[in-house]
């Protein structure tokens, strides 16, 4: 098996004495996309933390490139540095920084002074509204616009794999169409995906996998071609009683 | 013509006058603002900091005899940014999530046991009288005076020259640099600065080593002005300077630097013209004598409660708050049932206990210890009530305290009132202050409320308690503020045990009504609005009336305590009870003890009144062995060791925010359960 950019083993999880996540192992290969899909409260925001180090496993064991990470504290940035960026579920922008200053941020980091200018016209180029409102402090942008600064941010950058949770939630469907069409641009560049996605038609058709979380255990993961039955014998399964 | 002219001179003269200590107050307000800026902790230390570095400066440079440069390098640019970066590293890292009210709590532990630390570590007191020279050569010694009405000194210059300067820099710094960049999104959400691939640890040990810099660096310039080095002068001057912060709502640089010069320039101004005017008009007299030392207070209050912008700022909330668990419910609420019964069991075990032994073998000494343990554990629940129920921060508790101890000595010594009578007035009169105090104040909310208490409770300390129908006046210093012990028909409680015995009284049926309290409507909707003021309003809950009313509670009962504190002292004692200072202590011990229970008020009222008679001077020691001879030189420890100890105490607050008897209690808890549980089911 070619060497996978981001993998699970065994992985617990959860906040304080409450456990979302029981033992799960999940592998990413290098290009390749995969759409996480499960009913809310599944553990699928939990799972995309873990993956991105926001969340310190309580067992098992996060691996980068086959080498693992440091257990206990995974600071976030070095998933960054290593190429990890997570679009993180809700409102994730600097409610007291400007639009320019969000996406700075990132950016100057990321291609360095020289290359910020270039960063921020890509930006608005993809969402010409955050243009038109570069100076205004992100607190105040609509739901919408505030979801795709956080999305410009990680587009933009193109990693080498991006993890995303629920991408699509509070856009408009046209806006959904081209995020989607983005996602797929950047996958063309060799982008690996980790999408956690309800609108799970869309996810299914840009992904070449799928996995199933449910309560806090994947139950079925294969390709996306196969993931049309299995879901439909699960989703029923789970609105059975108990 | 001519008054006209005169009157220009004066205001001139008194603008120019003011400019030196505007410049003070810009230098903290400044400092303190970046410090908010770039770690959000609205720093009550920073006066500490600031003295740290001045005590040092003065110890290198005019006791060992350094060079001014080296005494400089060493307490400003070595020594400042070393503390700023221990302080991160210790305790407001693990703060970064924590809610603005217990930071203010942490800082203001600080604020009191970091000079403590400092004097012991540096074998450093400092001697009145012995000023700091300043930085630069003959500061004091040389004039200038380009206007002819006012002469500026070296020191008063590089001051100002300071202040100008660091505006400017700093400005530059967050407007230019990726530091500032990345400093400003720290402060707003670490994780998600993560998620932008910064190293958000990296970034705040630089701004606290940055901030404490400029503390010390303020300290050090403003040293000359001290008679003799104090942390207190420290200490007020930073919460006047918070006057000036709070006018560019803690972000803004220019703003602060503005609002620290207006403060100075007005003040100056004020008292240029008052005294003429109280010449003229005599009933302005004795405003203009008790006004003066009050006035930075005055105009603190004022802008807190009329600058409209300050009461609507909000924190931004850090998006990613969802990573982190929820706060855990109250170990009580978990027990497993066989654990609270033998919990109660065992209290009320303990209770008998101590009380026997109180009763039958304790000398005066021992009782009387008692007594105010009990008393300032009914004061405490009055904090239980503000902070613990309604999460809101009073530093005026000691002035409502105050006013029941107060109201009793007056109608005692005016009225030959029954002292009982006189108590329920007073609770009755802290009740009425409190409740027009929270009108004004309610709507700011947070630190802004925390910091317009303390601003009042040094009002009453500067004003109020001055006057003669308050304080007692010139009378009170002859003969104190004295009060009678009560008598009811038969029973004179001038003897130790029954005041006890009465102080035991009033102590539960304050705790009960606090529970009642607690389980009502009042205390529901304080519960739901310390969850979210926003979501409690959407469902029709209002705030106002039950904030109004719980501070009005908790203002009578810190009265009733006080006037319960002063009969069994038979004197207020309002400096050493009651002072403004003093309350902050009460603060962060029940807040540190577990502020959400009526038993966390009672051990932290018994922390306060035993822990350092019994622990630090041997007194248990001395009782155990007793019929030997005391031990009192067995332990070395010195009452400064209180303040450290306390300072210690405030820093594990800050990695148990619940509270530490709260945290001890729910661990074990949990152990206990975990052994319970397996043993039923094995059976
Ligand atoms: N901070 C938290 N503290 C306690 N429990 C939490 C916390 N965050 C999530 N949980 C719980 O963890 C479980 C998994 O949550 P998670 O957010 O991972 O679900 P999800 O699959 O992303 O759901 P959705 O589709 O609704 O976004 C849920 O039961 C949730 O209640
Ligand atoms: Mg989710």
């Amino acid at each position: 098996m070619s060497a996978s950019i981001l993998e699970l083993r065994d992985v617990e999880a959860g906040y304080g004495p409450f456990r979302a996540l029981f033992g799960v192992s999940l592998a990413v290969g290098a290009g390749e996309a995969v759409a996480l899909v499960g009913a809310n409260g599944a553990g699928k925001t939990t799972l995309a933390r873990v993956a991105s180090g926001l969340l310190a496993p309580s067992a098992g064991s996060v691996h980068i490139d086959g080498s693992e990470a440091d257990q206990g504290s995974l600071p976030a940035w070095r998933f960054v540095r290593a190429g990890m960026m997570h679009a993180p579920e809700g409102r994730s922008v600097f409610a007291t920084l400007s639009v320019e200053d969000n996406l700075a941020l990132s950016f100057q980091r990321a291609f360095g002074r020289s290359g910020l200018a270039d960063g921020l016209d890509r930006a608005y180029e993809l969402f010409p509204r955050l243009g038109e409102r570069r100076g205004q402090v992100a607190g105040t942008l609509s739901g919408g616009e505030q979801r795709m600064l956080s999305l410009a941010r990680v587009l933009v950058e193109s990693p080498r794999l991006l993890i995303a949770d629920e991408l699509s939630l509070g856009l408009a469907p046209m806006v959904v169409d081209q995020v989607f069409e983005t996602l797929s641009q950047i996958r063309a560049t060799g982008t690996a995906l980790l999408i956690v996605e309800q609108q799970v038609g869309h996810a299914l058709e840009l992904c070449d996998r799928a996995a199933v979380l449910e309560h806090g255990l994947i139950s079925w993961q294969g390709p996306t071609n196969e993931a049309g039955a299995a879901l439909e014998s699960r989703l029923f399964e789970s609105r059975a009683p108990h | 013509m001519i008054l006209a002219s005169g009157f220009f001179e004066d205001l001139f003269r008194g603008i120019l006058q003011g400019t030196p200590p505007g410049a003070v107050y810009a230098l903290i307000a400044l400092g303190f603002v970046l410090t908010y800026k770039t770690s959000g902790v609205f720093n009550l230390a920073f006066g500490a900091q600031a003295y740290i570095s001045a005590a040092m400066y003065f110890k290198v440079h005019s006791v060992w005899g350094w060079p001014k440069w080296a005494a400089l390098l060493v307490s400003v640019f070595v020594l400042a940014p070393l503390v700023g970066l221990v302080l991160e590293r210790a305790i407001f890292r693990h703060l970064r999530t924590a809610s603005a009210v217990s930071k203010l709590v942490v800082t203001i532990g600080l604020s009191v046991a970091l000079p403590e630390i400092f004097n012991w570590a540096a074998r450093f007191s400092a001697v009145a009288g012995r000023q700091i020279t300043g930085i630069v050569p003959d500061g004091a010694g040389v004039y200038y005076d380009p206007f002819g009405v006012y002469r500026f000194n070296r020191d008063e210059l590089a001051m100002m020259a300071v202040a100008l300067a660091g505006t400017l820099l700093l400005a530059a710094l967050f407007r230019f640099t990726m530091m500032g960049l990345s400093m400003r999104a720290v402060v707003e959400s670490p994780r998600m600065t993560e998620l932008s691939g910064i190293n958000a640890n990296r970034v705040s040990a630089f701004a606290w080593a940055l901030s404490s810099t400029f503390a010390g660096m303020a300290g050090v310039l403003i040293a000359p002005r001290f008679n003799s080095l104090s942390s207190g002068d420290y200490f007020t001057l930073v919460i006047i300077a918070v006057a000036a912060a709070a006018t560019g709502l803690l972000i803004s640089l220019p703003r602060a630097l503005l609002g620290g010069l207006g403060l100075g320039w007005f003040i100056a101004v004020f008292n240029t013209f008052l005294p003429g005017l109280a010449d003229d008009h005599t009933w302005l007299r004795p405003f203009q004598e008790n006004l003066t030392p009050s006035l930075p207070f005055v105009v603190l209050f004022a802008i807190l409660v009329l600058w409209r912008a300050v009461g609507r700022q909000r924190e931004a909330s850090d998006p990613l708050a969802g990573v982190d668990p929820p706060p855990p419910a109250l170990a009580a609420l978990e027990r497993h049932p066989k654990l609270t019964l033998f919990t109660r069991l065992f209290g009320v075990f303990f209770v008998t206990v101590v009380g026997l032994v109180v009763w039958f073998r304790a000398d005066v000494l021992w009782m009387s210890l008692v007594t105010k343990a009990v008393i300032i554990a009914l004061i405490y629940l009055s904090v239980t009530v503000i902070t613990g129920m309604g999460g809101q921060i009073s530093l005026c508790q000691g002035t409502f305290a105050a006013i029941g101890g107060f109201t009793v000595f007056q109608m005692a010594d005016r009225f030959n009132m029954s002292v009982l009578a006189a108590a329920l007035i007073g609770a009755a009169l802290a009740a009425v202050v409190g409740a027009l105090l929270s009108l004004p104040v309610l709507r700011l909310g947070g630190v802004w409320l925390a910091i317009a208490t303390l601003a009042f409770a040094f009002f009453f300390d500067a004003v109020m308690v001055k006057f003669s129908w308050v304080g007692g006046g010139s009378t009170a210093l002859l003969t104190g503020t004295q009060v009678p012990r009560p008598l009811i028909g038969p029973i004179d409680f001038a003897s130790d045990r029954a005041f006890l015995v009465l102080a035991v009284v009033a102590l539960v049926v304050v705790s009960v009504v606090v529970i009642q309290l607690r389980e009502g409507t009042i205390g529901r909707t304080l519960a739901a609005l310390r969850g979210s003021e926003v979501a409690a309003a959407s469902i029709g809950i209002s705030a106002a009336r039950a904030r109004i009313v719980a501070f009005a509670v908790s203002a009578a009962i810190a009265g009733l305590g006080g006037a319960l504190l002063a009969m069994h002292q038979q004197n207020v004692n309002y400096a050493l009870n009651f002072a403004p200072i003093v309350a902050l202590f009460w603060l962060v011990v029940v807040v540190a003890l577990g502020s959400r229970t009526v038993e966390g008020a009672i051990q932290a009222g018994a922390a306060f009144a035993l822990f350092e008679p019994l622990i630090l001077q041997g007194e248990l020691l001395g009782w155990i062995v007793r019929g030997e001879e005391r031990l009192p030189e067995f332990f070395p420890l010195s009452g400064n060791w209180r303040l450290i100890l306390f300072g210690l105490m405030a820093m594990q607050f800050a990695r148990h925010p619940e509270g530490l008897v709260e945290h001890g209690k729910r661990r074990s808890a949990t152990r206990i359960n975990g052994w319970l549980e397996a043993r039923e089911a094995r059976a």
